[in-house]
């Protein structure tokens, strides 16, 4: 009763296989569309069959983009991309499960699936476009717009505290988490290729600009000005270092990341932290994506990558255990087990 | 070892209720009793009766749970009105269960615990055995603790273990009352406590000390005996609704070809459905506890698209939970099936208790226009066929179907002629085949209108769905309002259409009866008990008895008119009595409704009925 699943050769494809006939009808200079052009330059090069890939979303402005992708794919309600994914990878685990979503729609009405689905560690690749704003709705406060950010829904300015999804994700024992900017096309797709190659929930955030309601919400860390204080590529095994001089650095002192010059007070590269992404540990991948200006540069790269068993696996296993060692090999059987009595 | 000392007397049918503290284990007490009494060939229903809480506080009213179990040698319809045997192992059971008894029962009651402590807990203010309160019932007072503690004195048990097996003296009483084999029972214990013989020894030892107190006492002039019931031959089991319910998905599956998903989140009365189902690993079954009842169903959408028969089952407010992720599933024409066992509301409402309150969520209860095809089981064996003519309808017409089945249901068992798989219908899916040149998405079989289920990883059918409104056809999305209005009728006529695949609504008695009694779902059983006795006594009865609820079958409303007398009987304010009156106003409705949390009583309907046709 599998889903059956035709083995064919692996043929090369383009950009082009996977663009759809779809008009695009997101506004002229949102994020978006450079995010829709790395994700087609990267599902050609994964060496997955076209038929093979689901993209699925929930609501909002990101979660159109099922309908640009020609793919199978789900738009589905708001919120609930992760239970749906998870239903379409447990369903046929041998399917490339993407899933779109943004802020309110994974973080706040979504909340819920977005950390069980992380907790279970099922394979799928989250792509979450941060503007740290409602589009779709005109404008309202979203779980990450920064405290004191005046919307239509805060004309004072918001009361709440953001969220760092990077902290949901590792607080949720989440075992990838990158992040990206979305006038960055080649850091995306690299980092897109990484979290389609991790096995488990990858979550990528993608620091991604609504032009129209919160326009230049990332300007702190994009723009030419300011941005090589206020961000810090990452990489691993390299460490960590900053700055338009490229003389700034983390170090961890203590049990917290300090920024030092290098070159001052004695400090050298030696002493700056090294990242490692593969560390099981998350306390360092924790404080390396709660880093936020004005005392910190924004990390960007993939910050945790560690392998662990995923759910599917986990669940296939105990279905091929149970199909060997169960005396009940069929429908007909489980009917006739246990108590039964004939009538003549 | 069988009983030998008094006459034995033949019955034509008996309900016993057994009663305790809701740790005395009188579940299983009335379990290991009902697989006796299909070991002596009788037909019989049961239902247990417990309270919400998990352990109330000891000995007190709103802790006893209690088992009834009816078995005759006739067709047995329900667990039966009142019982002819009550066993009350303390004064709280006797107190909650003095109006379930009949008039002249014996009541079996265990004399250690009738003593002040347990007036007082029970809220009795004198000894009931001594006021008069059980004048004109045959009381039976065993000091049954003592007597367990007695029986397995040579084993050194601690005190909590030897408490826990006194539910075993009581039932050696019974068993002797009703001429049974413990043999039975006693392999029971073997079997499940192979690993724990102490366990063993002390269950047997202390069975045996109930049916020989009751042998050598002699406390019974007479003991009873009812004939086996007339069944069809075949190969029969006991089995409750739940379980039911998840075979009967399972059994779809197997003929349909489709891999079985279950998303689900635990739930008072649904939960055993997600339990049964994830003991079927061995079946490929894929059984997935959810964080809600949200992502229960939403996933089950998720491998509905991947080509999965998908599933979600919850109860009343698990269904409110689900309805925007229905609407998904109507949106996209897709499989769901969507079990509903009903339980007492609104709100959190009554959760162990039964009702038929769910009906109109069940109908109207989504934003939009948002038809599904609804079906209820009408007894606990039924719940296997209504899974799986729910999925074959849900498969075959790609949209989702509810399926309302009720606690009584659920917990409740009765006896289950054990079908072959391959005696079951065909399901055929509408699958698209790969690299159909020709697939669109919203294209439609000209007959039931569904549209062609393309799965993931079939080459050459790559498309989107969605909830937002599509484009017939191509399945794009569309704004387009003439094409908003047609989709909108389209949906709405695949689920009417379906009225040309189930089968017309039959009726049990004369076309031109008197009065035509009209129900649906779960009470069938005590409904078809009422009329038939009032048939057999020349009454001018019959009954229309409803499964097939959205659509209704082809010929209700000619099978209406026929009558000038309805009436439409509920566990319920009136709910499907309003939909009738919806569709059919030409019609005269009266109505009998009861919302307690209980089951109709053969009695109080009988009157009814009677107090109708005199009118």
């Amino acid at each position: 009763m599998e889903n059956q699943i035709i083995e064919t050769e692996i043929i090369q494809l383009t950009k082009e296989d996977f663009s759809s006939d779809q008009m695009v009808k997101w506004c002229p200079g949102c994020g978006d569309h450079a995010i829709l052009h790395s994700v087609e330059n990267v599902f050609p090069n994964l060496g997955i069959r076209k038929e093979d890939f689901v993209v699925v979303s929930g609501i909002g402005c990101s979660s159109r983009f099922p309908y640009y992708m020609n793919t199978y794919g789900v738009h589905s309600i708001h919120g609930r991309a992760a239970a749906l994914a998870t239903g379409v990878k447990l369903a046929n685990p041998k399917l490339s499960v993407w899933m779109i979503t943004g802020d309110g729609d994974c973080m706040a009405i979504g909340g819920n699936h977005f950390i069980h689905t992380i907790r279970r560690n099922i394979d799928i690749n989250i792509l979450l476009f941060n503007n740290k704003i409602y589009g779709l709705t005109k404008g309202q406060y979203s779980p990450t717009t920064p405290k004191g950010h005046k919307t239509k829904t805060s004309p004072q300015g918001t009361y709440e505290r953001p969220f760092n999804p990077g902290e949901l994700v590792i607080g949720a024992q989440g075992n990838f988490f990158a992040r990206v900017l979305d006038t960055n096309p080649k850091g995306m797709t690299a980092v897109f290729m990484e979290a389609a190659k991790h096995k488990g929930t990858s979550l990528v955030e993608i620091m991604q600009n609504c032009v129209i309601f919160f326009n230049k919400a990332h300007e702190l860390i994009t723009s030419r000005e300011t941005r090589d204080d206020n961000q810090l590529q990452i990489e691993h095994g390299k460490p960590l270092i900053f700055g338009k001089e490229k003389n700034k650095g983390i170090i961890l002192k203590g049990t917290r990341l300090e920024v030092v010059t290098i070159g001052e007070n004695g400090v050298t590269e030696a002493d700056l932290l090294v990242h490692d992404q593969y560390e099981k540990d998350p306390g360092v991948h924790m404080m390396i994506a709660r880093m936020m200006p004005p005392e910190f540069p924004v990390a960007l790269g993939v910050i945790r990558s560690v392998a662990a068993e995923t759910f599917e696996q986990s669940m296939m296993d105990s279905i091929a255990y149970e199909k060997e060692h169960s005396s009940i090999k069929t429908v007909d059987e489980m009917l006739n087990s246990g108590g039964t009595w004939t009538i003549e | 070892m069988t009983s030998k000392n008094s006459k034995v007397i033949e019955l034509e049918q008996v309900v016993i209720r057994f009663a305790g503290d809701s740790g005395d284990g009188m579940q299983l007490t009335g379990s290991l009793f009902s697989d006796s009494t299909a070991f002596a060939g009788n037909d019989f229903a049961t239902f247990p009766d417990y309270p919400s809480e998990i352990r109330a506080p000891q000995g007190t009213v709103s802790g006893v749970s209690g088992f009834q179990i009816h078995f005759g040698q006739k067709t047995v319809h329900t667990s039966g009105d009142l019982a002819d045997v009550l066993i009350a192992m303390n004064p709280a059971s006797l107190k909650a269960n003095m109006r379930w008894v009949k008039e002249g029962a014996t009541i079996i009651l265990d004399s250690d615990a009738f003593v002040e402590k347990g007036f007082e807990k029970a809220g009795y203010k004198s000894d009931p055995t001594l006021d008069g309160s059980l004048d004109g019932f045959k009381v039976i007072k065993s000091p049954v603790t003592t007597l367990t503690k007695e029986a397995v004195k040579h084993l050194d048990l601690d005190m909590k273990t030897t408490l826990k097996t006194k539910n075993m003296f009581a039932l050696g009483i019974v068993m002797y009352m009703f001429n049974r084999d413990i043999e039975l029972i006693n392999k029971y214990y073997e079997k499940k406590f192979k690993a724990n013989p102490l366990v063993v020894d002390a269950n047997k030892a202390v069975l045996a000390a109930g049916f020989n107190y009751a042998d050598t006492l002699e406390i019974f002039v007479n003991t009873y005996k009812v004939e086996p019931a007339p069944l069809e031959k075949g190969k029969y089991r006991n089995i409750t609704g739940n379980v039911a319910t998840a075979w009967g998905f399972i059994a779809a599956a197997e003929r349909s070809g489709r891999p079985l998903f279950l998303g689900s989140y635990p739930i008072t009365p649904a939960t055993e459905i997600l339990q049964e189902l994830t003991n079927h690993k061995n079946l490929s079954i894929k059984a997935f506890q959810a964080e809600d009842e949200i992502a229960g169903i939403v996933s089950a959408i998720g491998a509905s698209y991947t080509g999965a028969l998908a599933i979600t089952t919850t109860s009343g407010p698990g269904l409110s939970l689900k309805s925007e992720a229905i609407g998904l599933a109507v949106m996209t024409e897709l499989p769901l099936v969507i079990v509903d066992v009903q339980r007492g509301g609104p709100s959190t409402g009554l959760p162990t208790k039964s009702e038929q309150s769910d009906l109109l969520q069940a109908l109207f209860g989504r934003n939009g226009e948002a038809p599904v095809i609804i079906l209820a089981a009408k007894s606990s064996a039924d719940c296997f066929y209504s899974a799986f003519e729910a999925s074959k309808l849900s498969l075959e017409h790609m949209t989702p179907v509810i399926l309302l089945t009720d606690g009584s249901l659920a917990n409740g068992s009765e006896v289950f002629k054990i079908p072959r798989v391959a005696d079951l219908p065909a399901i055929v899916p509408p699958l698209a085949e790969a690299n159909d040149p020709d697939y669109k998405p919203y294209r439609r079989d000209p007959e039931r209108l569904s549209r062609k289920w393309a799965i993931p990883g079939t080459p050459g059918l790559r498309h989107r769905v969605g909830g937002l409104e599509k484009e017939d056809g191509s399945g794009n999305v569309s704004h387009d309002p003439l094409n908003h209005q047609k989709m909108t009728f389209l949906r709405e006529e695949k689920v009417q259409r379906v009225a040309n695949y189930i089968p017309e609504q039959t009726i049990f008695g004369s076309e031109d009866a008197e009065l035509l009694v009209v129900s649906w779902g779960g009470t069938y059983g005590v409904m078809l008990t009422v009329v038939e006795k009032m048939q057999e006594q020349g009454k001018s009865v019959a009954l229309a008895h409803f499964k097939h609820i959205m659509p209704l079958p082809k010929n209700t409303e000619e099978l209406l008119g026929r009558h000038k007398n309805i009436v439409v009987c509920e566990i319920n304010n009136g709910q499907f009595v309003k939909y009738l009156r919806m569709n059919f106003p030409q019609f005269k409705y009266q109505q009998y409704n009861k919302i307690q949390g209980l089951p109709f009583m053969v009695a109080e309907l009988e009157t009814k009925f009677n107090e109708l046709l005199n009118q």
